[in-house]
């Protein structure tokens, strides 16, 4: 039990130090890093819950890809952050207000929000009907039946995000060259290859 | 105390004791797959590779060691320090990491946990950062775009590899990595499962920067990337790092497809032979294809990479997902499945569920037209 | 919190984190402690096959690199999704098949898309 405490307060630790270094880190690059090493936490505390695969797929998913992304991003983009900071403080007011919009939703909600029955149970043991499973199984037996309209739903966001990549990635620059396999494999020797006898001293 | 001993003390110092043998282990291989690269790649080009140090040149890994030990780490003054130095620890750091799922034997795996093969894909694409982060922190034209080319590289031929394990994993029917290699394979399975026995070979060079795929290298372009400004042990690690992957590549290659440490089969009266030298020979063939195709092939052109991972790979593994799946479902040979009487459980169960979502978005329209009404009753349901 | 065997199965894993932290770190620190340190201006400079480096290495570069990231986020969820479906397949039956049938199919028609856009293209 010492051992579970110790490496909860290192997992949460960690979590929150990092998390603090996020957004006050003057190089974004370190931003970056910093949240990578939180995200890195977070699984460590997601295993301590139990949850192992939510915890390998926020590592394969947001540590492997999205943070990556934002890697990319910052790093490459040759944006001097000093000088974008400097005009910072006008948007002031208006990040105050959409925070405190934000803020009262929240509340609102959890206000109004009405819990199901029986949930200090679920808590307790939260894979009570799926005794003898790992996690990934019972996971499985949920998602593409029970919840079949989150999980078709999580599809299409995903294909909202395929098509908007496209859209607003996708640059088509003339005078490019590409190779074209197919057109290149359906050549025929006979169109393009002239075999000639020639004679010496003649020519063409 | 002694209690304490008996509890934690001795599971703590054989812990300790497995994983200085891993970390041995993997050093060891690491040091002999560069003698034997040098002397695949000899022989392939009859020449005699490393002669001089030892006999045979057998100590020549360890003289590479100690050279490259004692040589100056130069820190470019452009660079970021701390993330200079801290690039290639992480990469070596985790090819090192990986190791604790490999399952060596029956029950020879440090960390037997349900989700070993999500373990390993999620520290196979932690990769990345190692490369993009030595990129970035050298500060130079060739390490950025080596840096650029790799990152991009390792994360197009991930998602194949993502897909071929899908694969397996529907015909075994587990995550854990011992209960991949224990579960059984017909012979036609293996047959279906070879086409992506082929492409994850291709992945894995792909994803280990190997030729034909080290554009991230490419000395002729680019001066050896992301490594250029790198030397001495900061440069040491990323070679240790880089061959600690391939090893850890060929043996998930093994684990995922060949069978782990079983004996082959036809050998099957070779069973006294214990199952770590059939993982490790298995292992070393694997590996041998690595120097193999290093030998003979040349290298691609940056365009015909991305096509061949975007274009062949990822349709091609998304396609043989869905051969395999229905196929195993049409032959009822999926593990763990049940009786085909059962096959409509599901259907119910998500029927009901449908209903009963119908019911309670009913409910909740019910209630907040009450409350609007202003009824207060209601809230003594 | 979960159960102690569930647990245990994964503190071998966190030791060895800790341990290959420290052999990296130990490998740079005695490597910088052994060699010679003898740094001059030249030395120290980025490699450019002889120039001095006229500028700061870190510039913009072309926008497609970005796009591969974007699709592999896409793909990658797609995998994550793929990963206990693979595992349930034999419980679910053909019903959790078909529910898998158009999720893919939503994707492929995504991906369909991208690959006539020209989105797939390096030249």
């Amino acid at each position: 039990m010492i051992v579970q405490a110790f490496a909860f307060y290192l997992f949460a630790g960690i979590l929150t130090v990092s998390a603090l270094m996020v957004i006050t880190a003057r190089n974004p690059v370190h931003s970056v890093l910093f949240l990578v090493l939180a995200f890195f936490n977070a699984a460590g505390l997601f295993v301590m819950l139990g949850a192992e695969f939510i915890a390998l797929i926020l590592v394969i998913v947001y540590v492997g890809a999205v943070a990556v992304l934002f890697l990319f991003v910052v790093m490459m983009l040759d944006i001097n952050f000093s000088d974008m900071r400097k005009g910072a403080m006008q948007y002031v007011p208006i990040g105050m207000v959409i925070g405190a919009v934000l803020l009262t939703e929240l509340v609102m909600l959890y206000g109004t929000w009405q819990f199901v029955p029986g949930r200090e149970q679920n808590i307790a043991d939260p894979v009570a009907a799926f005794a003898g499973q790992n996690n990934t199984e019972a996971l499985g037996q949920l998602i593409y039946t029970n919840y079949i309209f989150a999980f078709q739903t999580a599809g299409l966001i995903l294909f909202v995000a395929m098509i908007g990549a496209i859209v607003l990635t996708h640059r088509t620059r003339a005078g490019v060259r590409k190779q074209a396999v197919s057109d290149q494999q359906a050549r025929n020797p006979a169109d393009v290859l002239e075999i000639q006898k020639i004679t010496p001293k003649t020519g063409v | 105390m002694i209690e304490l001993w008996n509890t934690y003390g001795i599971w703590t110092a054989w812990t300790l004791l497995y994983i200085v043998l891993i970390v041995g282990g993997v050093m060891f291989s690491v040091a002999y797959l560069t003698y034997a690269e040098r002397k695949v790649l000899g022989g392939m080009q009859r020449r005699q590779g490393p002669m001089t140090v030892g006999p045979f040149g057998l100590l020549q890994p360890i003289a590479d060691g100690i050279k490259l030990f004692s040589k100056e780490t130069i820190i470019p003054s452009q660079a970021h320090r701390v993330v200079f130095l801290l690039a290639p620890m992480m990469l070596f750091a985790l090819s090192l990491v990986a190791w604790a799922v490999i399952p060596f034997d029956k029950g020879w795996v440090l960390a037997n946990i349900n989700v070993g093969i999500l373990y390993l894909f999620a520290i196979s694409s932690m990769g990345v950062y190692g490369i993009i982060m030595a990129g970035w922190a050298s500060n130079s034209r060739y390490a950025f775009l080596g840096g650029l080319r790799s990152a991009s590289q390792m994360v197009s031929y991930e998602v194949s590899m993502g897909l071929i394990i899908v694969c397996v994993l529907l015909c075994t029917g587990s995550l854990n990595m011992q209960e991949i290699v224990l579960a059984p394979r017909p012979i036609w399975m293996q047959v279906l499962l070879f086409p992506m026995f082929i492409v994850f070979l291709v992945s894995i060079l792909a994803e280990t920067n190997r030729t034909p795929f080290d554009l991230p290298e490419g000395e002729s372009e680019i001066t050896g990337g992301f490594m250029v400004e790198y030397s001495a042990m900061t440069y040491a690690l990323f070679f240790l790092g880089e061959y600690a992957n391939m090893i850890l590549m060929s043996a998930m290659a093994v684990i995922l497809f060949l069978g782990g440490w079983l004996p082959l089969p036809l050998l099957g009266f070779l069973t006294f032979v214990p199952g770590i030298v059939w993982f490790a020979l298995k292992t070393a063939g694997v590996l041998f294809f690595f120097l193999w195709s290093r030998a003979t092939l040349p290298r691609f052109r940056y365009d015909q990479l991305m096509r061949l991972g975007w274009k062949i790979f990822l349709p091609l593994t998304l396609a043989w997902v869905v051969i395999v799946s229905g196929t195993l479902l049409s032959l009822d040979a999926l593990p763990g499945q049940k009786e085909k009487a059962n096959l409509l459980a599901p259907v119910e169960r998500s029927v009901e569920s449908l209903i009963e979502g119908g019911e309670e978005i009913l409910r909740a329209i019910e209630s907040v037209g009450d409350e609007i009404v202003g009824d207060e009753a209601v809230d003594e349901e | 919190m979960a159960s102690q065997d569930f647990l245990i199965a994964y503190l071998p894993i966190l030791i060895f984190m800790a341990v290959a932290s420290v052999i990296s770190v130990a490998m740079i620190a005695g490597s910088l402690l052994a060699g010679p340190r003898k740094p001059d201006a030249e030395k120290l400079s980025a490699y450019e096959c002889g120039f001095d480096a006229f500028s700061d290495a870190r510039n913009k570069f072309d926008v497609r690199f970005y796009l591969v990231t974007l699709l592999f986020i896409i793909f990658d969820l797609e995998i994550a999704f793929l990963f206990p479906w693979a595992i349930a397949l034999g419980d679910i039956g053909v019903f959790g098949f078909w529910s898998m049938m158009v999720f893919l199919a939503v994707l492929t028609v995504g991906f369909v898309y991208e690959w006539k856009k020209g989105g797939l293209e390096w030249e």
